[in-house]
């Protein structure tokens, strides 16, 4: 048997290796330039009290979760039990930004789901959402005591990423 | 004198669907206009990742489009547009990627391969050319028991 046969089988496999790590990327979660930045500035209204507005300087010396959710956004729906769950136990505030969606859809949601949020900030125009990176609801930011971001979840969370990386990640910085 | 009118008239209700459309386009300058499409082009909207933000329908590439109109209008340059684009999204929100550490596969590999294949290649017909006639000759390729076999089939039939 002559070597030189195998050469094309050992470009195809290099290649399907390739082809095969590829495969099991996913194209829509691209690594956010946020990580490790501040958490940009806002001041947004919130939705429970459209007179009162929180900005990110008030968060500052605490953990929290930022969780950007949608009346109108289907996977929100879908992982919303799960924050709801989480909020019960959770060491540090949730805060939702309720992004491109009016007071009275966004009320009745939280109404109708259940409210995991200290508070949900409003943000109609998706301004804040465009300071944030965010191009796929949901998406979820854990920002530090520094008011730094630290971690950032695209897509709805499932159980297992709450549990093996946001969960560890919150109970340390809050610890820490 | 009444052909021209109603000719008029018309060209005035062919136009009203476009100006309908441009309505929702925000600027009302088509040097801005043609500006923040220019930069457009260049920008990937991230919702629906195979297009740019110039053609994509999704609301953020609306959202992006106003951004960069409002942008231009405040006198930013291209340059700080497309800085405030990937510190917010990254690089991959470039079409055209710089060159730095983490891209120089992306730039480098494609013509290492080509000048790679285009080498061997070379290699491989110098060698061919170099080689003896005889090497090319089908009857020496054929092992002695292949050939057995071709006149064990006819002897059987």
């Amino acid at each position: 048997m002559n070597w030189r046969y195998l050469v094309p089988l050992g470009l195809f496999l290099v290649l399907a290796g390739f082809l095969g790590f590829g495969l099991n990327l996913n194209p829509r979660e691209v690594p956010s330039p946020l990580i490790d930045k501040p958490a940009p500035a806002f001041r947004a209204a919130l939705l429970a009290d459209p007179a009162k507005s929180l900005t990110q300087a008030d968060l500052k010396g605490k953990v929290w979760i930022l969780n950007v959710w949608a009346s109108w956004c289907a996977p929100c729906r879908e992982e919303h039990p799960l924050w709801v769950a989480y909020a019960r136990n959770s060491p540090v505030p949730i805060y939702g930004l309720n992004y491109k969606d009016t007071a009275k859809a966004g009320q009745a949601w939280l109404q109708q789901l259940g409210n995991p949020y200290a508070e949900s900030l409003t943000d109609p125009e998706g301004r804040i959402g465009i300071d944030y990176g965010v191009y796929g609801v949901p998406e979820t930011f854990i920002i530090d005591r520094a008011g730094v971001v630290r971690y950032k979840h695209i897509g709805p969370v499932t159980p297992e990423a709450l549990r093996d990386k946001i969960d560890p990640l919150v109970k340390r910085l809050a610890n820490g | 004198m009444v052909e021209r009118l109603l000719i008029l008239l018309a060209a005035l209700l062919l136009a009203l669907p476009a100006a309908a459309k441009e309505a929702e386009t925000v600027a009302t300058d088509p040097a801005l206009e043609a500006r923040m499409m220019v930069l457009a082009v260049e920008l990937r909207c991230l919702v629906c990742q195979n297009q740019t933000i110039a053609d994509s329908h999704a609301d953020l590439a609306v959202d992006l489009r106003n951004q960069i109109r409002d942008m231009i209008a405040k006198g930013q340059t291209d340059d700080q547009i497309r800085q405030y684009m990937t510190d917010r999204y990254g690089d991959f929100v470039l079409y055209k990627p710089p060159f730095k550490p983490a891209t120089a596969l992306l730039w480098v590999g494609p013509p290492t391969l080509l000048v790679g294949a285009l080498a061997a290649l070379f290699l491989m017909l110098r060698r061919r050319m170099r080689a003896s006639p005889d090497d090319f000759d089908p009857e020496t390729q054929i092992p002695a028991d292949g050939a057995s076999d071709v006149s064990q089939a006819g002897s059987a039939r």
